[in-house]
């Protein structure tokens, strides 16, 4: 079997495929942030050593580690109708994507708030600041430093893994390159555009990340 | 006979249950290829030859940068236009394999890189052979450093083969997805599906820990200098306990 690549038709589905870049685009935005709120709430709520709370979250955050995102997005898909909440599929992934993205920020903010120097605690009850102004402050400005650059690969990780709302019907950028090769029996130039475009963007951006690394990590 | 719609998940429970050896058989696979391509790209990036650095750094990059599952769906419906004719088991462990190998080729590398150069002069000093270096004298120090980071790379290969039931592999995920669509009710299925993974993840984090003091043992390091903190490293950083205000 000969195959052609056909320039002239991977050009022509680019602007369809760009349509679904801006679904992944939202999708990664969005669920980022609802990873990072919920990330934080997840590690405060370990760090504050409230009796049964505490311990739950952590099983909380051990079980959404420990089983396979797509499950969850099926989970989350199926399971809100038949609460009665219909929400968009595009909403229902970012959500998805947030929880399971939130179980490894809090593990990176718990890690950045325990490395704060014990001297800073003390000093600032030394100078008698009120406990909003440590934490707002003096802590987490400290605990953020280490954690932005972690941070910054979680997002280009979702980015790369929102891939996977494609299957619960949005149509992000493998859901647009599934379709045309559908419709069209051609799989190959929209796949491949569509892994191309992850690259593209994603690389730069990886480096990106590896350079605020490097500062933070020498500051 | 009952109707389907009568039934329940207990009817379904086997053919559910006879999905996790496959879960775990298609872990198992996709993880081997990922340590081996974890050490070919990684000593391949350590090298000193650019015409084996440069291409090991290129294929790692493509393999980080483009989507697990862009990558997934790609060896499914576009090689077999190139002639290459995998079945689908094959081309889905390749490419978790392959995928996941490329992120821990980072951690073999810095691993290696760890090693302090003087223990390979050393070595070659006191005239050892090359396999009696590297058995004897670079493994043991680079090896522990591998299992931490390996045990996430496993939890993540179980978690990444639920992706192959896209590629019409009928592991775990494939049958919980084939039997919601059945019953009327998507929750019990699902909940289930996620408790069967959660436990297996539990139960292969135990297995890292074990392999954890195993290698520790080969390697002649003591097994008690954990990665829990003792008392003195606790007073140094760490949340006091006003912090909450309590």
């Amino acid at each position: 079997m000969t195959f052609q690549w056909d320039w002239g038709f991977a050009f022509q589905q680019l602007p369809t495929l760009l349509q679904g870049l801006v679904f992944t685009l939202e999708a990664t935005f969005f669920g980022s942030l609802l990873a990072f709120v919920l990330g934080l709430v997840w590690a405060l709520a370990r760090l504050a050593e409230v009796p049964v709370v505490s311990p739950l979250v952590r099983l909380w955050v051990e079980f959404v580690r420990g089983t396979p995102l797509l499950i969850q997005l099926y989970f989350l898909f199926f399971i809100f109708p038949s609460y009665g909440v219909t929400l968009p599929a595009l909403e229902t992934g970012i959500i998805g994507l947030g929880i399971y993205y939130s179980a490894y920020a809090s593990e990176v903010y718990r890690a950045g708030i325990e490395g704060v120097p014990r001297g800073q605690w003390e000093a600032s009850l030394a100078l008698g600041l009120p406990l909003r102004r440590v934490w707002g402050r003096i802590v987490l400005p400290q605990a953020m430093r280490f954690a932005v650059p972690v941070l910054g690969n979680f997002v280009i990780s979702m980015f790369k893994e929102s891939a996977i709302l494609s299957t619960i019907s949005v149509l992000e950028l493998i859901g647009q390159a599934n379709i045309i090769g559908a419709e069209t029996a051609r799989y190959v130039e929209p796949l491949t555009m569509a892994a191309l475009i992850f690259l593209v963007i994603s690389y730069p951006a990886a480096r990106l990340v590896r350079l605020l690394e490097a500062r933070t990590g020498a500051a | 006979m009952r109707y389907l719609a009568e039934r329940t998940l207990g009817d379904y429970l086997p053919l559910l249950l006879q999905g996790i050896p496959i879960t775990l058989e298609l872990t198992l696979a996709s993880t081997v290829v990922l340590v081996a391509a974890g050490f070919v790209f990684g000593l391949g990036r350590g090298s000193r030859n650019r015409l084996i650095r440069w291409p090991a750094g290129f294929v790692v990059e493509v393999l980080r940068g483009s989507s697990a599952i862009a990558q997934l769906f790609w060896a499914f419906y576009v090689l077999p236009y190139f002639g290459v004719e995998l079945s689908p088991l094959a081309a889905g462990i390749a490419v978790l394999g392959l995928n996941g190998g490329a992120y821990f080729s980072e951690v073999v590398r810095a691993a290696f890189a760890s090693v302090p150069k003087g223990q390979t002069e050393a070595a070659i000093a006191l005239n050892l052979s090359a396999w009696f270096r590297l058995r004897r004298i670079i493994l043991p120090q680079a090896l522990p450093i591998m299992v931490p980071p390996f045990g996430n790379a496993l939890i993540d290969m179980l978690k990444f083969t639920a992706l192959l039931s896209l590629v019409t592999i009928q592991e775990l995920a494939y049958r919980a997805d084939a039997i919601r669509s059945v019953l009327e009710d998507a929750g019990p299925v699902y909940s289930l599906t996620l408790l069967i993974y959660f436990a297996m993840a539990l139960a292969l984090s135990a297995l890292v820990q074990w392999l954890e003091v195993a290698v520790n043992r080969w390697a002649g390091r003591s097994t008690r200098t954990g990665r829990k903190a003792g008392p003195q490293e606790r007073s140094t950083s760490g949340v006091p306990r006003w912090a909450f205000g309590r």
